[in-house]
């Protein structure tokens, strides 16, 4: 067996894993507190792409693109305020009134949102695929073979230290904050939360732009990492990533990372050494099998029905 | 002056204070979306700037929220006025006050129109206004929850018109359907847009047994069409069966795909059902792309056999030796548009089958077990039914009908490929169902007729047609949320004057 190859692919999935856990977080916490699958969150991470690439080429026309943390950091914080805005947009505007409604009904709206706004940016910024060149290069040979260098680039370095800098921070802030407290209430009783002074819109409200912001960040780090991003990248990542929240246990912040984690290994692995073109059947053959044996996924608690 | 202002509970500070809010958010929105385009150049990307289309955001975005103030507030006379003006000034920003170089006034709209993006600004400003209009529903003081028969008078209205009289209306419609091809006979493309409006009719019915009667949330439905359409055509070039063989072994086909994917995932809950069937959707897309040998992978079969009529005539102008053609039989003269109209009455009868069945089965045990499993699963258990085969049944006819819609379907157009079975398909089909009230007949029809006639009749929009569709699909649940013809009684209930009590309450 060619160890080379395989700690290659490590790296890979390890960093698109990355990516789909900081997705998945948004699905998980958004069913944790309301129950329903945000349908409009993949498309919430393809407007975070966008924003940030856009905040790159006004970097770049302002010329201050060669100052590369300073732009970093821009795209970061930018994207992340922006997408927020459109998190809590969406939450307003077709989830809210549907609230203790019927359950179906919530999710046929979120659907449309997401074709709303799926073709919202794709007639605002065209079809096409929307180039963006690498910023981070380079990396790191980390061992050397006849026919096989293994390479950590620093992109997958920034993404993986990223990912894990901002799943300590928002654990922290679920766990140890008032903010995390109301939000764990309302998990768990939204209708008591409420009776005891807690504002629960605000607190779902809250959710929706932690969700969105965290989504953002994987867009953008996406745009860098393949250089490409168009319209429609939203639905299969979207699917992806809740198919990691649902593995991982939905529900549960670290059950969604580790979902997301292992789901970018299923395919990254896949891929390297069976078909790429089935790599998406493996992903949901996977969550079949998850679904079917431990329904309450990895991390997840089972739930008892009560009559 | 003042007090007339603030007799009221608002006051126009506050209302400032709301309006700012929302034109921040606007900004917010819209500036690095709307406000930047980005162009391809040879070099890369470059930036165009387009702040008028913020302005226009803005503007709508104000006018949307302040039309939803005066409705929501119990305001004076003076201040609705007050903001009525302001509104109609903002308008007229919009579309009037621009001047150009010549000292005309030149609207917005009609710049945007000069610089050959024609008409995109008007398309924003209304769905923005739109969705922000929409935003009256969510406001937190105006009313609690989506379910709101009582402000939605006429509709309701028209519910209980119909709910007396829907054997009527169900023949009615009927009626009309039949006699549609003697009205537009020789318009071609109103006789399409029926059949294509019908086929939805169809999936629409055939997944309002899986969803709408037995309560299962199905996002991969179109799978099982995907399966019914390549039976057909597959069995039809390898084997050159006809369609009136395949007709019925795509129904089996799908049916025991329904089986073969349904047994393992329908003991999941919910959401998870819904998630695995999209997974299974998916999946079928996937090795229809890929298994290039068997399926010509993206691009599709070609010439698939048009159907024959029963076998007996071929609706060509020049047949083979030894084949009747069909004005021959009927001694008539060859039109093009008779295959057509053929083509409408195969899949109005089809439709018709799915519709009678279903009801027949609403009425036989095993209809009545679905709906008692879709209220409430436990109970159902402790009488002794059995849930895996019960939801296996729904799932599987559900599937049948799917795979005879899906063998129409790939006569009708004569070529099929990946693109017409992706997830967006399922939705729709979802979508008709859940509009239309889940487990109503005719609610289906008419959400069918709403999203597929409409959209479809406006093609000329293009790309704007699927942006109003995705913003219509949540205007309608926001609406109606329990779909536009919405009512869930049991077929069969143990005493029947209860009837008016248990319609419309629990989910």
């Amino acid at each position: 067996m060619d160890w080379a190859y395989f700690l290659q692919q490590l790296i890979n999935g390890l960093t698109l894993g990355a990516i789909y856990g900081l997705i998945a977080i948004g699905y998980t916490m958004v069913y944790g507190i309301i129950g329903m699958i945000n349908f409009a969150h993949g498309e919430i991470y393809m407007l975070g792409a966008f924003h940030s690439l856009i905040t790159f080429l006004i970097c770049q026309a302002a010329g201050i693109s060669g100052i590369l943390p300073l732009t970093l950091l821009l795209m970061l914080v930018v994207s992340m305020v922006m997408t927020s805005v459109y998190g809590w947009g969406v939450e307003r505007i077709a989830y809210r009134p549907l609230r203790g409604s019927f359950r179906l009904a919530a999710l046929i709206s979120a659907i449309g949102m997401s074709i709303f706004l799926q073709n919202f940016v794709q007639i605002a910024q065209g079809a096409r695929v929307k180039p963006m060149q690498p910023l981070i290069k380079g990396g790191i040979t980390l061992m050397e073979s006849p026919n096989f260098n293994v390479q950590l680039s620093y992109m997958q370095i920034v993404i993986i230290v990223l990912t894990f800098v901002l799943m300590v921070v928002f654990s922290t802030l679920i766990a140890k904050t008032s903010l995390g407290r109301a939000q764990r209430a309302c998990e768990q009783d939204r209708t008591m939360a409420g009776l005891l002074g807690i504002n629960v819109d605000r607190t779902i409200s809250t959710t929706f732009v932690m969700g969105a912001a965290l989504a953002s960040v994987a867009g953008m780090m996406v745009t860098l990492y393949y250089g490409v991003i168009d319209f429609y990248i939203g639905f299969l990542a979207g699917v992806k990533a809740f198919t990691a929240a649902v593995l991982g246990g939905i529900g549960s912040l670290p059950g969604a990372m580790l979902g997301g984690l292992l789901i970018g290994l299923i395919e990254s692995f896949w891929s390297g050494y069976l078909t790429i073109e089935y790599k998406d059947v493996a992903t949901f053959g996977i969550l079949v099998l998850v679904l079917i044996f431990r329904p309450w996924g990895l991390l997840g608690k089972p739930e008892v029905e009560k009559v | 002056m003042s007090s007339l202002l603030t007799s009221s509970r608002v006051t126009p500070v506050d209302i400032a204070k709301e309006l700012a809010f929302f034109a921040v958010l606007a900004v917010m929105m819209s500036i690095m979306i709307l406000g930047v385009e980005t162009v391809d150049r040879p070099t890369g990307l470059e930036l165009a700037l387009r702040w008028d289309l913020v302005l226009l955001a803005v503007c709508a975005t104000v006018v949307g929220r302040l039309g939803l103030i005066v409705r929501r507030e119990h305001l004076s006379r003076l201040l609705q006025a007050a903001l009525i003006v302001i509104s109609a000034l903002m308008v007229f920003e919009m579309f009037v006050r621009f001047r150009d170089l010549d000292d005309r006034w030149v609207s917005p709209v009609t710049f945007d129109m000069a610089t050959q993006s024609v008409g995109r600004a008007i398309f924003f400003i209304c769905l923005i206004a739109i969705v922000f209009a929409i935003a009256y529903f969510s406001s937190a003081k105006g009313r609690p929850t989506g379910d709101e028969d009582e402000s939605n008078k006429i509709s309701a209205r028209l519910q209980v018109a119909y709910r007396t009289n829907t054997k009527k209306v169900g023949m009615l419609g009927i009626a009309f359907f039949i006699i549609f091809p003697f009205i537009f006979g020789e318009n071609r493309s109103a006789i399409d847009l029926a059949t294509l409006v019908m086929i939805y009719i169809m999936l629409g019915w055939g997944l309002n047994i899986v969803v709408g009667l037995a309560g299962l949330l199905d996002l991969g439905y179109v799978a099982f069409y995907a399966v019914g359409a390549y039976s057909y055509a597959l069995l039809s070039q390898h084997f050159g069966l006809s369609f009136w063989l395949c007709l019925p072994m795509a129904g089996l086909f799908s049916a025991s795909f329904g089986i073969i994917l349904g047994f393992p995932v329908l003991r999941l809950r919910g959401d998870y059902l819904a998630i695995v069937t999209l997974g299974f959707g998916e999946i079928i897309r996937v090795i229809l792309i890929n298994w290039y040998d068997l399926t010509g992978g993206p691009d599709g079969i070609a010439s698939i056999e048009r159907p024959s009529f029963f076998g007996l005539a071929d609706f060509s102008r020049r047949v083979p030796e030894g084949v009747t053609r069909f004005s021959d039989l009927f001694g008539i003269e060859y039109s093009s548009m008779h295959r057509l109209i053929f083509l409408y009455y195969l899949i109005l009868i089809l439709a018709l089958v799915t519709n009678f069945v279903t009801m027949r089965l609403r009425k036989l045990p095993i209809g009545r077990a679905w709906e008692a499993l879709r209220e409430d699963e436990i109970a159902c258990r402790s009488l002794g039914i059995n849930p895996t085969n019960t939801k296996l049944s729904a799932f599987a006819i559900g599937a049948m009908f799917a795979g005879f819609a899906g063998a129409f379907f790939a006569t009708r157009q004569g070529f099929i490929s990946p693109e017409s079975f992706t997830f967006l398909e399922s939705a729709v089909i979802l979508a008709i169902v859940v509009m239309g009230g889940m487990g109503s007949q005719i609610g289906v029809v008419l959400a069918a007729i709403v999203m597929i006639g409409f959209p479809e009749m406006f093609r000329e929009l293009a790309e704007y047609r699927m942006l109003i569709f995705g913003a219509g699909m949540v205007a309608i649940m926001l609406w109606r949320p329990r779909g536009l013809l919405s009512f869930r009684d049991p077929t069969i209930l143990l005493n029947m004057s209860k009837k008016e009590k248990v319609a419309g309450e629990k989910s």
